[in-house]
């Protein structure tokens, strides 16, 4: 049923928002994520794909479009990166406070100054605690089957939460990969019709975005955490059922190579599959390493992430963004913190690389596992090292 | 004609969109002015409200004043919010997803959230296109947040951040000229209006929803606590803000300026200024100073309106 194509990762994306069948997409250019929404536009004017495509001023404008047209109960995307998402940004609250479930498609790059339109996580770390569901993916294959897992879990009755599904700049929005495209009809029966449960409607008056005095906004925001927590339940539900469906698991963290694995690697996106490279050529050296990559960013699989490290007695953990003036790299503090109680519990080390679209080669990983490894034995005196760059 | 002030109020529809118990300031002109709009909008209406007084008082959880379909979002993003909403019920009408019927899109802002930090986002809704009314209700500083200066503050008054004192006359600048701004935009339908008008003000809204495309209408709203006036002079400040040229009704149909109404002899400006602390301490030099600017500025809305200028 589904056949193997060769096509830019970003067009992909716009391919699948099509046959999700989207009823709005509000949209700011933004390299490196132009591509998708010009792609949605051609889809529109061809006839392709029935929408509204609302070419805001901003993308503080565009997230609020999106607002609006959730809030009316019609299907809603918009993609951004960098800048954009950091303009964004209290827009995205509102978003997931209000519990609209909208998709969109980060194209993860670096943030001004100086200016990189490259790619790194600087832009998803800004916006982590926004209250949005974050997905992350190796390759393009990922990117389109969790674009449209997206729209199925967002509308979700028991989540109604809005998604980010990432992807690299340019290492995944611009690469030209294979990739199994399921059939039109086959994504219309995987993701039901949006039946958004109040919208705005003069058949049935409804306020949204009330105010909240202190006697009610702890509350608010405890129901916003524990729906955040629950909706853990749904991903995993829809990832199975799109197994089921496409016979592709996803899991909320993967691992690779980890049996009997003393050390591990860890990594988030695109890098993951160079990084798996580096320890497939590891172990042939007879090094006792894995690899494991957090798919889902939020909410944090806590329990999946103690269930993958168990028995490791390192972990080395690449972050691909700086918590500037802080403990480095902000994947590493959270795998921290939740690992800080278990015991035994396995030494951590901290490494920040690959911004602004540097590259990390295979020969550049295998530096930072024996790197690693000899920091947990010796320590560094450090919170984190930074990797390849020139002082 | 005589008996028209009797029979024109049975006009109004007595059902009430915005209901009372909310929280505005006693005489508030804005919240006179919500209520009256918002009948003129009828019930197929979706209001957008920008955060702000009229969001505050109306809608703290669990209660709301609002009996129709209302979102509040942000400060400055609402005229993109109206805008999503529109496309939303145009696109799941089309799609037949939901039953096809008009309803309007309402989005609704203090002169803050519309002159200054929303400027930007009502400038792309109207530019785009969409079929929605824009009303801007002008109090002339962020009343809110408690009386601070914004572009629509006019020359001379005294707010919490254009204080007068030993080297301050008050408010440095002279008001921004937003309905300009929207015509520029090429829009089918601008006007403004003053709740101490409410026939004027209800029609211009009924109109405004009629056209196909943006509309913006500019609500002159006395504010008694902001402005240091007695709250019973809400309506007489509003219509003498009229009768001195202060504040022109007018409408702006497709390029066509049309006074709504004309003053042959406008009132001198200090009948209006002095019911006011925020004028309080300007002198007899600046407010003359001021008035020859209003009088300018009036005679070329008037000019535009007898098509001696082109608009």
């Amino acid at each position: 049923m589904t056949k193997r194509v060769g096509m830019e990762v970003s067009i992909a994306v716009a391919e699948m928002v099509k046959m999700a069948d989207v009823d709005v997409v509000a949209v700011y250019p933004i390299t490196p994520q132009t591509h998708i929404v010009e792609h949605l536009a051609e889809l529109v004017a061809d006839g392709e794909l029935d929408a509204e495509y609302i070419p805001v001023e901003s993308e503080h404008s565009a997230m609020s479009a999106c607002l609006g047209s959730s809030a009316a109960g019609a299907r809603t995307f918009t993609a951004t990166a960098s800048q954009g998402l950091e303009l964004m940004h209290e827009v995205l609250y509102v978003a997931s406070g209000m519990r609209l479930p909208i998709v969109m498609t980060v194209a993860n790059r670096a943030l001004s100054a100086p200016l990189s339109i490259w790619g790194d996580h600087s832009d998803v770390m800004a916006v982590r605690d926004t209250g949005w569901i974050q997905i992350f993916n190796e390759n393009g294959q990922d990117v389109i089957d969790n674009t449209i897992c997206a729209f199925r879990i967002a509308e979700h009755r028991d989540v109604l939460l809005p998604v980010m599904v990432h992807m690299d700049g340019f290492h995944l929005s611009h690469v030209i990969e294979p990739m199994f495209f399921p059939e039109e009809a086959q994504v219309k029966a995987f993701i039901p019709p949006n039946n958004y449960p109040l919208p705005l409607h003069p058949s049935k008056p409804v306020a949204m975005g009330d105010f909240a005095p202190p006697f009610i906004y702890t509350e608010a925001r405890w129901a916003q955490e524990e729906n955040l927590r629950k909706s853990k339940e749904t991903i995993l539900a829809v990832w199975d059922a799109f197994a089921k469906e496409f016979g592709r698991q996803y899991k909320p963290v993967e691992s690779y190579r980890t049996e009997g694995a003393k050390t591990l690697l860890f990594t988030m996106g695109s890098f993951s599959e160079t990084a798996m490279t580096a320890i497939d050529k590891l172990r042939d050296e007879g090094l006792n390493v894995g690899l494991v990559r957090l798919r889902l960013w939020r909410p944090f699989p806590f329990e999946e992430l103690r269930e993958a490290v168990k028995g490791a007695e390192t972990l080395i953990v690449l972050d691909r963004a700086l918590s500037t003036g802080g403990p480095g790299g902000p994947v590493c503090s959270e795998i921290r913190s939740a690992l800080y109680n278990e015991n035994p519990r396995p030494k951590i080390v901290s490494f920040v690389g690959g911004l602004g679209g540097r590259d990390i080669t295979i020969a550049g990983f295998e530096e930072i596992v024996k790197r690693g490894m000899a920091l947990a034995v010796k320590g560094s005196g450090k919170e984190f090292e930074i990797f390849g760059v020139r002082e | 004609m005589e008996n028209l002030n009797v029979y024109a109020p049975r006009l109004i529809p007595k059902e009430e969109a915005f209901a009372p118990g909310h929280r505005a300031c006693i005489g508030c002109g804005e919240v006179l002015a919500v209520r009256l709009a918002t009948k003129a909008m009828g019930k197929n209406v979706v209001v957008v409200n920008a955060t702000g007084c009229m969001e505050i008082i109306a809608s703290q959880i669990p209660n709301t004043s609002w009996n129709v379909p209302w979102i509040h979002t942000l400060f400055e993003n609402t005229a993109a919010v109206a805008s999503g909403v529109e496309s939303g019920l145009k696109a799941m009408m089309r799609k037949g997803r939901i039953p096809q019927e008009e309803i309007n899109v309402a989005a609704i802002a203090g002169d803050g959230a519309t002159l200054d930090i929303g400027l930007q986002a009502l400038s792309g809704a109207m530019e785009r296109g969409h079929k929605f009314l824009y009303i801007c209700f002008d109090n002339e500083a962020y009343m809110n947040t408690g009386v601070q200066r914004s572009s629509s503050t006019p020359f001379g008054a005294t707010t919490t951040t254009s204080p007068s004192g030993k080297q301050s006359q008050g408010q440095f600048s002279w008001k921004k000229d937003m309905p300009a701004i929207a015509v520029a935009h090429n829009i089918p339908y601008v006007a403004t209006a003053c709740p101490s008008y409410p026939f004027d003000m209800m029609d211009k809204v009924k109109k405004a929803m009629n056209v196909q495309g943006p509309s913006y209408i500019q609500i002159f709203s006395v504010c008694p606590t902001g402005w240091r006036c007695a709250g019973d002079l809400t309506v007489r400040l509003g219509r003498l803000a009229v009768e001195t040229g202060v504040f022109p009704l007018y409408e702006v149909e497709n390029g066509k300026y049309k006074m709504s109404m004309d003053v042959p002899k406008l009132k001198p400006l200090t009948d209006y200024t002095k019911l006011q602390g925020r004028f309080r301490h300007l002198t007899p030099e600046t407010l003359s100073q001021i008035e020859a600017k209003v009088v300018e500025k009036y005679n070329e809305i008037k000019a535009k309106a007898n098509g001696e200028v082109c608009a």
